[in-house]
């Protein structure tokens, strides 16, 4: 809380106590504006995503589990109940393909319900850990052509795609706790003090990609970061953790495609 | 005779405008009255008509700037707030309810900028 906050709510206060009436608390909701202009789109396909980082959560599903949901409730888009796409494999055959290692590629949007022969992959290619990893992958997200026909399979949607890396992580850091003190006469504190502390968790970072379904271009797409740490004795399993941490990033992916409105209170004034 | 016809003129000239200043003061904190009620009842377009209808008729009132900003983040419409926000800092710089309100809001459109920029 600033000074100025202070300051305000103590002038509130006083001015309370005065029963001065010159002001009026009012709730308000700020409609923040999409980042995109959807309007050319009636269904939105959530296809599926390059996922890694750990085998204790597949990303992939669900991430497209959650956004289907979470743009069922809450945009005005019809979403498209469809099989989410196996992105890693499609994306590591097209890879193996263009190195020359394997068959040409296969349409990646019939793959996913009528597959073909899959060309041998190794489990390294398969594999995603860290960023590097990913960035192998990442030219099936410039392939219009695959898009387009998998746009033109469920009557060109806006399509969702990306990739989720949610990697578990280790420090050793300084952090602030509470200790509580109780001194010669009984009397209680409570004193922060600083510990060096081993702490665990997860990274989550997200690329939210989105493409037109009629052409096959990228429309927009966005990268975020989060990150939660816990006492070491904290025994967090990872899809709370990985939930705990989409909870604090959907605002920002649903208002890319629809209006968000943020919740506050002014002081209208007479 | 002249010099006291000039005093006289000048005194009745600057009492009237006084009291225009005064008239325009008191209409507009009829309209500002109005807007709160309206808007205390959701209905937030017949407070921005009443709010702006206030600052045209008086436009050294900083509560109708800050209450017309205010209808302005409402409606979504950023840099009008910004601009009625800032009039009222500037006509009230200590008031601290003005400057609480318009921090607000300046934290909500600073992130919406930065995710534009993004």
């Amino acid at each position: 809380m600033t000074a100025r906050s202070v300051a305000a709510i103590a002038s509130l206060a006083l001015c309370g106590s005065l029963a001065c009436t010159n002001f009026y608390e009012i709730p308000i909701e700020t409609p923040i504006q999409p980042k995109m202009d959807v309007s050319a789109f009636q269904r939105v396909l959530v296809a599926g995503f390059i996922g890694g980082g750990t085998d204790e959560v597949d990303a992939n599903l669900e991430t497209v589990r959650l956004l289907r949901s979470q743009l069922r409730s809450k945009s005005s888009l019809r979403v498209i109940e469809a099989e989410a796409l196996p992105l890693a494999l499609i994306a590591a055959k097209q890879v193996l393909a263009s190195n020359g290692a394997a068959a040409p590629p296969q349409d990646g949007a019939s793959e996913s319900q009528q597959p073909t022969p899959v060309p041998q992959l190794s489990d390294a290619d398969q594999q995603i850990r860290n960023e590097r990893d990913l960035e192998r992958y990442q030219g099936i997200f410039a392939d219009a052509e695959f898009w387009k026909r998998l746009g033109e399979e469920h009557q060109n949607p806006l399509i969702v795609t990306g990739t989720v890396l949610f990697t578990p992580h280790q420090e050793r850091g300084m952090v602030i706790q509470e200790r509580e003190r109780i001194d010669q006469f009984g009397r209680r504190t409570v004193q922060p003090v600083r510990t060096l502390m081993e702490r665990k968790g997860f990274i989550l970072t997200p690329k939210f990609i989105f493409i037109d379904g009629r052409t096959g271009a990228t429309l927009y797409s966005e990268t975020f970061r989060e990150e939660v740490l816990y006492n070491v004795q904290t025994n967090t399993p990872a899809l709370s953790s990985y939930f705990e941490l989409m909870d604090k990033l959907i605002p920002s992916f649903l208002n890319a495609l629809s209006t968000q409105k943020v919740r506050g209170t002014r002081i209208l004034l007479k | 005779m002249m010099f006291r016809a000039l005093i006289l003129a000048v005194a009745l000239a600057s009492s009237a405008s006084t009291a225009s200043a005064r008239d325009a003061r008191s209409d507009a904190k009829a309209q500002v009255e109005f807007g709160i009620k309206v808007a205390q009842n959701g209905l937030w377009k017949e407070a921005l008509y009443r709010w702006e209808k206030a600052v045209e008729l008086d436009p050294t009132y900083p509560a109708a700037w800050n209450n017309l900003a205010i209808a302005y983040e409402q409606q979504g419409n950023f840099e009008k707030a910004a601009d009625a926000y800032q009039k009222a800092v500037k006509l009230d710089p200590d008031n601290l309810l003005i400057q609480q309100n318009y921090d607000l809001f300046k934290e909500i459109n600073d992130r919406t900028q930065r995710r534009r920029d993004r």
